[in-house]
């Protein structure tokens, strides 16, 4: 397994933002880290990328499997090593993430001369190379110009060659598409996926989008107030989602031929993380089939049979009268 | 509702441009784009129009026309069959009643240092009127928020709780028509669901009638009564149909390019290549002659015009996708 992530716990200050959390991937696979804003993906993100700890942040328990090293612990300067070398990262917005006074060629350069250690030249060769794999045509040209002088879908184009410069292992993209537009998201999404299947890296793509996911992921991870829903298999999931949440997810997108009215959202928002409960459900004050069991016990994450898991004390497929039986008990 | 081929649509726009012009100084010359282009369009009352495209295409643009905050170079905007082109400042105020807008980003278009009763207040106040008592609360319930929200400031608030602010003060004046601007854009998809949910709840009872600005066809096709896909400007199809299979081929592709949330269904996206050209060096021609699979060479010399195809359903294509 490239990366595999065990119980991982962080906490800033006093307060717990990730509980538990497992997931993995594998080369040539596709993660998805699913869930609404402050479900604590992006913290995920920093966590993996040993980022966390400059916000103050302190992981408290459980594993970062990396190639077989744990990566819980490790200074900074081995993280260094591996951040931008072996862990590419493609932030959510291309405007803020280039320096607008260098060039793109320069900017992308800088990744292949300080990891791989080429010089000026075999770096141009290289970055231009990466260029146009991305389709960007003119890449020598594109290579001279700056961000201003792109477009969103380019700049997010060139975001990725950086990740990708130093032939990195891993890549994690949080929500790489969300600042373009539905055709070049299409675009930029399928390219991605393409290519990390034909290098054989793995990807974890951050994203509150599920048709996304369905459409490029291979495994899917939900995220709920820091914690897992629910994992497992993208067909599987989709088919037949277990977590009330991930149904609930799934069922906010519009589709064809869906009646007027259908779409209902899940109510509420996510609760602040002040009030995060340690005993409970927390998606209980939303969920359509809690039960008292769930605001006074949490369920605990099990293995389903197709290699992922489920949190969950009244589990889609089980009659909701049989939720209330337990709840008497 | 229906429209009778004679009604008076309630809102109508009738060959609306749009230019702006860049740069230039007192040496060089301002380079021009035309961010609308003949644009017409009529809206009935109680119809949840459409207008979907890519950013650039001049949606929003023709939102702000629609709501006369911003001037047509040429064409004209009629309200209930009065023309209100030329009308300005306090002339503008009994529209305002009327026609009113919910922006994008609930985020900057809430003031921060009003409480939520000031901000529900302000259109009233705006117009040197006194709310009618109980008017805070009546709107408060009418988009959800509970009653205690009335004393809370925007930054106690979420991006959907925001939005929802946000909509109850379009609805302060009991409006007929209200313009959305992609007002589920800056949101999660599970609070974009129960937004759009709230609108449709709001169309039901309140009778209301949308223009609705989009990005998202899967979204349009959910919640509108009839659709206008707009490209570079221009309209390129309308659909009287939400769920009628589209004819121009922007349309098909935009529809190729949307995710279907079904990992079974992979195998149907095409994205669509290239980008939009710039808008200030349009391609002579059909301005998505560049990118359309379905180009001829006649495409690319003149453009085509916007005709009539199945009933109310029009296209602007020499070659569209056989129904």
């Amino acid at each position: 397994m490239l990366l595999d992530v065990r119980d991982l716990s962080l906490r800033i200050g006093t307060v717990g933002l990730l509980d538990g959390l497992s997931f993995s991937v594998d080369r040539g696979e596709v993660l998805g880290l699913v869930g609404e804003s402050g479900s604590g993906k992006s913290l995920t993100a920093l966590a993996l990328t040993g980022l966390a700890a400059r916000m103050g942040a302190t992981i408290t328990a459980g594993s970062v499997v990396f190639d077989g090293t744990d990566l819980v612990g490790l200074k900074e300067s081995a993280y260094r090593r591996l951040r931008g070398k072996r862990i590419g990262f493609i932030t959510q917005n291309p405007m803020s993430a280039l320096d607008a006074l260098v060039t793109i060629g320069d900017q992308v350069d800088q990744v292949s001369r300080l990891h791989l250690g080429l010089s000026k030249r075999a770096a141009r060769a290289h970055t231009v190379e990466i260029l146009s794999r991305l389709r960007i045509p003119e890449a020598e040209v594109v290579a001279r110009a700056y961000p201003h002088n792109l477009s969103g879908g380019m700049k997010q184009r060139v975001v990725i060659a950086m990740a990708l410069a130093a032939d990195p292992d891993l890549i994690i993209a949080d929500e790489p598409t969300t600042a373009l537009d539905v055709t070049v998201q299409a675009q930029i999404v399928m390219m991605l996926a393409d290519l990390v299947r034909k290098r054989d890296l793995g990807l974890i793509l951050i994203t509150h989008d599920m048709s996304v996911v369905a459409q490029i992921c291979d495994k899917v991870c939900v995220l709920y107030a820091g914690r897992v829903a629910e994992s497992g298999p993208v067909r599987q999931i989709f088919a037949a989602p277990r977590h009330p949440y991930t149904e609930a997810l799934i069922g906010c997108i519009p589709r064809d031929g869906m009646a007027p009215g259908s779409l209902r959202g899940i109510p509420g928002t996510v609760a602040a993380v002040s009030q995060y409960g340690a005993d409970c459900c927390r998606f209980a004050p939303r969920c359509c089939r809690a039960d008292a069991l769930c605001s006074t016990q949490q369920p605990l994450p099990v293995a389903t049979g197709t290699g992922g898991m489920l949190a969950c004390h009244h589990p889609v497929d089980t009659p909701v009268t049989e939720a209330a039986d337990a709840d008497d008990r | 509702m229906q429209m009778t081929a004679d009604a008076v649509p309630v809102l109508e726009l009738d060959g609306l441009v749009r230019t702006f012009t860049t740069g230039g100084g007192l040496l060089r010359k301002g380079r021009s784009m035309t961010a609308v282009s003949d644009v017409s369009l009529r809206v009935a009352a109680g119809d949840i129009v459409g207008v979907v495209g890519e950013s650039g295409c001049g949606k929003s643009t023709l939102a702000r026309l629609a709501m006369r905050l911003i001037d047509p170079s040429a064409g004209r905007v009629l309200f209930e069959g009065r023309d209100v082109t030329q009308d300005h400042g306090a002339r503008l105020r009994p529209l305002r009643k009327k026609l009113q807008m919910v922006f994008q980003d609930p985020y900057s278009s809430l003031d921060p240092r009003f409480t939520l009763r000031e901000c529900l207040l302000e259109p009233f106040a705006a117009l040197g009127e006194t709310a009618p008592p109980g008017r805070v609360e009546a709107l408060l319930d009418q988009v959800g928020l509970d009653r205690s929200f009335a004393g809370a400031y925007p930054h106690q608030l979420s991006g959907g709780q925001r939005q929802r602010v946000g909509i109850a003060r379009a609805l302060a004046y009991r409006p007929e028509v209200v313009v959305l601007d992609e007002p589920t854009a800056s949101l999660d998809v599970s609070i974009q669901a129960q937004i759009i949910a709230l609108l449709q709840e709001l169309h039901r009872t309140s009778g209301l009638t949308y223009l609705f600005i989009s990005h998202d066809l899967g979204l349009v096709r959910y919640f509108c009564t009839r659709i206008v896909v707009m490209y570079l400007g221009s309209v390129v199809e309308e659909m009287a149909d939400p769920d009628a299979a589209p004819r121009h081929p922007y349309t098909a592709a935009l529809m190729g390019s949307s995710f279907v949330p079904d990992p079974t269904e992979r195998a149907q996206i095409v994205p669509l290549e290239g980008e939009i050209p710039s808008p200030f060096a349009l391609p002579p021609g059909c301005p998505f002659a560049p990118r359309c699979p379905r180009v001829q060479d006649r495409c690319r010399t003149s453009r085509p015009a916007l005709t009539q195809t199945t009933g109310a359903s029009k296209v602007a294509c020499f070659n569209p996708v056989e129904a």
